[in-house]
């Protein structure tokens, strides 16, 4: 394994992507992610790559349009504000299947909001983002080094399922450093014979377009896209399980959430209270099979989350409400300290809630 | 050394960061798993800075540190804000050229340095976050010569070189700094 070294997690998405092979970036600064774009502007005109600061998110995401459509890796970066202006773009980007990175480092809202982290846009993130019948794989990360890693896992589902791919991160996780490995196998990107390129006069036109008047035909659009969707969730879905095989009290967090409920549950261990932890990787597919499972043997789960609870719904889902799920939050760029989460596990194990 | 979560805080421009992430990168390469967290709101900009630095054998869970064993307060904001939080028997470093109160609190450790002042005195710059590394380091019995090389390397870019000299000086100074 190569050199660790020390890293913000923004910092190591951009050389992530890097790595992976994009060379081109778009974006509009925003708190907490300006450091993605700022490595880019350093780093792109170095090795022959495009970086460009565009005048609104908007025009970056029509950006990332135009690139994706030539076959090229591609990726934009903001943060919860600055996505829902990309809205628009994600939902023509789905229309056309057309593959892209996005980062979305998430602050406090709604609104402008704060600048503080937050997880207040999982329904956002994991149900589409825009308009329209549609999902973007949505990739948790919950350290520096999976910031980095699941950069380079989001380029290649893009590819391979022909569709966008979301980093969703917060404020901690892109501002924290953390020691990174950057020693990836790269999977080179497949070919691409619906992309742009120029027919060569050898070919028919390739049209890249989300338009579709005749609603037969774009009923079957649609099928065909959920048809796979259905692949990606039987092969794609990532989680991480903590001491759930026993456990009586099953938290569900991810990112900065499931650092803060890793600590929770071993101090719950501690005291004797079997607690454990379903850290979903992949938001959209949601894991739905550890959570089913643990629902045969555990009392109760708790959604933990940055957010006034939004992936508590899937985890009521997944489990087929067999089992209460309760929630133990902070919102608005407040983060709930282990403390919390630990007096939340005690209360649920007492039966008091 | 299972775990040392350590608290930094001062004013922006104190070099409050820097003096965050070279004990972690001296971690790091001390082969211990670490990690490092900014505040990084508009604080950054003049108002009270703060950084969570964890030094652990064992991965790091939360970065966030709320109940420091180790607290720098490089300001008098900094004390008043985080005194109450220091665990038990932790450890508080003061800068006393700015903070002209005591520690209020019988149960922890306390080491009042006169960082500012030394720094200026010996043409040190704005390198009290250093004094103070350097004493802190002391004072965990956590001192080694070639750690603090290698993780000055690190921090210190090859554009900046010449800092380092200075940078290690005053790491010295605040080793071999006693209290009054």
């Amino acid at each position: 394994m190569s050199e660790k070294i020390l890293m913000k997690g923004n910092e190591a998405i951009a050389e992530a992507a890097i790595i992976a092979g994009c060379r081109h970036y778009f974006g509009y600064p925003i708190t907490p992610q300006t450091e993605i774009a700022a490595y880019m502007a350093k780093k792109m005109p170095k090795i022959g790559g495009c970086f460009l600061q565009a005048e609104s998110e908007i025009a970056a995401i029509n950006m990332v349009y135009g690139v994706a459509s030539a076959g090229k890796r591609v990726m934009t970066s903001s943060s919860s504000p600055g996505v829902s202006l990309k809205g628009e773009g994600l939902s023509y980007l789905a229309g056309s299947d057309l593959p892209s990175l996005i980062v979305n480092v998430q602050r406090g809202g709604p609104g402008l909001g704060g600048i503080q982290p937050s997880q207040s846009d999982y329904f956002q993130s994991t149900r589409g983002g825009g308009h329209g019948d549609y999902h973007m794989i949505v990739l948790a990360p919950a350290s520096v080094q999976e910031m980095a890693q699941l950069t380079v896992k989001g380029f290649e589902l893009a590819d391979t399922y022909r569709m966008t791919s979301m980093i969703l991160a917060d404020g901690t996780m892109g501002q924290m450093m953390e020691p990174v490995s950057l020693d990836f196998d790269v999977k080179p990107a497949p070919e691409k014979p619906w992309a742009t390129t120029g027919t060569q006069m050898a070919r028919e036109h390739n049209i890249v377009n989300s338009l579709s008047l005749v609603p037969e035909e774009l009923e079957q659009f649609n099928f065909a896209r959920y048809d796979r969707y259905k692949i990606i969730e039987e092969n794609e879905t990532m989680y991480e399980e903590y001491m759930v095989e026993d456990a009586d009290i099953v938290l569900a967090a991810f990112g900065i959430a499931a650092r803060v409920s890793k600590n929770a549950v071993d101090e719950a261990r501690k005291m004797g209270i079997k607690a454990g932890l379903i850290r979903p990787i992949t938001l959209w597919p949601f894991p739905k099979a550890p959570f089913k499972a643990a629902a045969d043997h555990c009392k109760a789960f708790i959604s933990v989350e940055l957010s006034m609870g939004q992936m508590i719904e899937d985890v009521r889902l997944a489990s087929e409400c067999k089992r209460s799920v309760y929630l133990c939050n902070r919102a608005g760029g407040m983060i709930p300290d282990p403390k919390q989460v630990l007096d939340s596990i005690i209360k649920v194990n007492g039966g008091n809630e | 050394m299972a775990t040392k979560q350590m608290l930094f805080s001062g004013f922006g421009g104190q070099g409050i960061l820097f003096a965050g992430k070279f004990l972690a990168y001296k971690g790091l390469l001390e082969e211990k798993q670490v990690s490092w967290l900014p505040s990084y709101g508009p604080e950054m900009r003049g108002g009270t800075a703060s950084c969570s630095v964890i030094v652990s054998d064992t991965p790091v869970g939360s970065p966030i540190v709320s109940n420091p064993d180790v607290l720098v307060a490089m300001n008098l904001p900094s004390l008043d804000r985080f005194e109450d939080a220091v665990v038990p028997g932790g450890l508080i470093i003061a800068d006393s050229t700015l903070i002209e109160r005591k520690v209020k609190r019988d149960d922890v450790k306390v080491c009042y340095i006169p960082a500012t002042r030394l720094a200026s005195d010996n043409q040190l710059g704005n390198l009290a976050n250093m004094i103070i590394v350097g004493k802190l380091m002391a004072l965990l019995d956590d001192y080694n010569e070639d750690g603090i090389n290698a993780a000055l390397s690190k921090v210190i870019s090859a554009r900046h070189a010449d800092m380092k000299d200075v940078n290690l000086k005053a790491i010295t100074l605040g080793k071999t700094f006693e209290e009054e």
